[in-house]
């Protein structure tokens, strides 16, 4: 110790402006050091969330397939006015034949028919029957040459097609995703049969609502009176909210489905007690799903209300009776007034969660209840249609977002706590 | 227990009731995880009561299937890996977000949590688009690395959590006399927040164990999961097997939730909280 005192200057000596440098060092090399603990984790979550979903996003305008596998016709054919002449030049047309005819044999032509054809069905056999019969110099003109494979060449409407694939962004997903089409008329609302997708986010809006709805029916009275009673039984009481927590998902789905089915124990019951002579559909529909989502989302909600009910102090409500007031009306002046922390919290919280439901609806629900996530999955397993997936995707994301930023501006992030 | 003499009939009245209710919601909460036991050990091949009569067979059949026990090994498996990365990642990112000022924290906090409201589809369809150039679709490696991102932000929260009630004069004893910040750390730090960590290693490895809308995308089968298994088990043909799997995992989530729930009463009393 005597070395180090020896060496060290006296602090007398020390100016304050010369304490104050050294501090600050000081607390700069805490905070890097701080920051180095949390770069760790940022690098890994940009790589495999950030960068991923951002990659989603990007696919969600993405329109590389045209451009990517003819890239001089799908410059030639950005030069063509569709108001002046009713399809593209001899120039143009003899690059398309030329680069359509190459793609063919290199076997590249897929993915560009499989953009065209999400567009407008059918065109895949267009594009893919003129490349095979496509000959090596025109019979005549080029023009006369491709309306003679196929008549749908002498349309405009299928050379705009063109046109708009060629561009290396599209709006058509997003359009899409909220029923627009972009056709020669400008933007137009797509048909009645295939105008499904604001339904759907309807749907997916008013089921998390209502799950949202019947957590906070459910969810307040047994919050309020745990909240009420001594630690010992509320911690007891507590276990029973937190055991379907725990459990996992497909478990309580499982048991759901074994409930409710048409020979299900509540089936029985309600023709046993002759409520009803015919067993009822409680399950593969709407009920079913609003059933299974509010038990699994439960515990969401009444854990935040039980923990701001628990800070309240019981005196406030006996002080409003003792002065006369309703019981009714000291709940509602008194105590209800200072759990809209609670509600506010647990509501957003069960809401953020039931709007990306996918399994659960899956499941127990029927077709006409599936979820925003049910055709995202679809679009990306089933049909293999990597644009509709990240359009409905990257609405999904942003309204979630939205009301995450909300709960972060009302609850505040550090409030974020399990059980 | 008796109510106070000064009660009205009223009171006495929305009393009952709403012990009424709450017995209620507490039965609708518990009563669907319990029903599946007995069902699992029926004799019978059907999800119905009354059970024709007990038997172990369909745990014998779980035990015994080649499908079953791979699903089981492999999320085993991809649970601990991604327990012991996310543990890792989450508690040192807690310990840097604990100071007071961290640039841009509650920023920052909100980006790292975000994994847990955002739609777990967006995070398979995302992942998966991000892997099937990469070739890392269909690998435990991929899957774990996914399930990471999930586990992390329930291990950062734990461990803030637990980091909040810390003292950080128990550090600044300990460097002034003369403890290097490693073993500062390993025998002052560590020890303090160590039922936080627990409890989040637990959380991770539940949200991994439990977890299917990502495996569905990422694995094929070779690489399914418990919980894959289970999902198609379910959509196929839905047999007493799965209940015998769902009483097994009912057990794993009873055993897991007394472990966190002790951890978190020893921690609330050694920092006098309730």
């Amino acid at each position: 110790m005597s070395a180090v005192s020896a060496t060290a200057p006296p602090p007398a000596v020390l100016t304050s402006s010369e304490i104050k440098r050294r501090l600050r060092r000081a607390e700069w090399r805490g905070r890097l050091k701080a920051i180095g603990l949390v770069v760790p984790l940022l690098l890994f979550l940009l790589v495999f969330f950030i960068i991923p979903i951002g990659r989603m996003l990007w696919l969600s305008v993405d329109n590389s397939e045209l451009p990517g596998t003819m890239p001089r016709f799908a410059a030639a054919i950005q030069q063509w006015k569709p108001e002046q002449t009713p399809i593209p030049d001899e120039a143009t047309l003899a690059i398309f034949a030329e680069e359509l005819q190459q793609a063919a044999e290199a076997r590249e032509l897929a993915g560009v028919a499989r953009r065209l054809n999400t567009e407008v069905p059918g065109f895949r056999t267009t594009i893919m029957g003129t490349a095979r019969r496509l000959p090596q110099a025109p019979e005549g003109t080029w023009a006369e040459t491709f309306v003679s494979i196929n008549s749908d060449w002498a349309e405009t409407e299928s050379w705009l097609l063109m046109q708009r694939a060629a561009s290396p962004l599209t709006p058509y997903y997003l359009l899409a995703s909220i029923d627009l089409r972009m056709g020669a008329e400008g933007l137009t609302t797509a048909p009645a049969d295939q105008a499904i997708y604001r339904g759907i986010f309807a749907r997916t809006f008013v089921i998390a609502g209502g799950v949202t709805l019947f957590c906070l029916l459910l969810g307040y009275p047994l919050a309020y009176k745990l909240a009420s009673l001594p630690s010992r039984i509320a911690n007891l009481l507590l276990i029973l909210v937190l055991l379907p927590f725990w459990t996992s998902l497909l478990v309580r789905t499982t048991s759901w489905i074994v409930l409710l089915q048409q020979q299900g124990p509540i089936n029985q019951f309600l023709q046993g007690v002759g409520l009803t002579s015919d067993p009822l559909q409680l399950i593969y529909n709407r009920f079913g799903v609003y059933v299974a989502m509010t038990h699994i989302l439960l515990p969401f909600m009444v854990l935040p209300l039980y923990s701001v009910m628990r800070g309240i102090n019981p005196a406030l409500t006996r002080a409003a009776t003792s002065l006369g007031a309703h019981p009714f009306t000291a709940f509602r002046r008194v105590y209800l007034p200072m759990t809209v922390p609670g509600i506010g919290a647990g509501c957003l919280l069960v809401f953020i969660l039931s709007i990306g439901y996918y399994i659960t609806p899956a499941l127990v629900g029927g077709a006409s209840d599936q979820m925003a996530s049910w055709f995202i999955a679809f679009f990306t397993n089933q049909t293999v249609n990597w644009g509709m997936a990240s359009a409905l995707g990257s609405i999904l994301l942003i309204s979630v977002l939205l009301i995450y930023w909300l709960y972060i501006r009302l609850v505040g992030v550090e409030r974020m706590r399990l059980g | 227990m008796a109510l106070p003499a000064t009660y009205t009939r009223g009171q006495r009245i929305w009393h009952w009731s709403l012990w009424g209710i709450v017995v209620a919601v507490l039965l609708f909460l518990v009563l669907p995880v319990l029903v599946i036991v007995p069902l699992s050990f029926s004799a019978g091949s059907f999800l119905t009561f009354p059970l024709p009569g007990l038997s172990l067979q369909w745990y014998q059949e779980l035990f015994s299937s080649g499908p079953w026990q791979l699903s089981f090994r492999n999320s085993l498996v991809v649970a601990i890996a991604t327990t012991i990365l996310a543990s890792i990642l989450g508690t040192l990112a807690a310990m840097g977000l604990n100071r007071a000022d961290f640039p841009a924290k509650s920023l920052v906090m909100a980006l790292l949590i975000s994994p847990m409201v955002v739609p777990i589809v967006i995070v398979g369809v995302g992942v998966y688009f991000f892997y099937a150039p990469l070739g890392l679709t269909g690998s435990l490696l991929g899957l774990t690395l996914a399930h990471t991102v999930l586990a992390v932000p329930f291990v950062l929260i734990t461990v803030s959590a637990t980091l909040a009630g810390f003292d950080h004069n128990l550090v600044r004893a300990a460097a002034s006399l003369g403890a290097p910040p490693l073993l500062t750390f390993r025998r002052v730090v560590l020890p303090t927040i160590a039922p936080g960590v627990v409890s989040g290693a637990i959380f991770a490895f539940v949200t991994s164990f439990d977890e299917v809308v990502v495996a569905l995308f990422l694995t094929g089968p070779g690489e399914r999961t418990l919980p894959r298994q289970m999902f198609v088990g379910i959509r196929e043909n839905i047999s007493p097997v799965i209940a015998a799997a769902a009483t097994l995992l009912i057990l794993l989530s009873v055993l897991l939730m007394a472990t966190t729930e002790i951890l978190r009463r020893r921690s609330a009393r050694l920092h006098g909280r309730e």
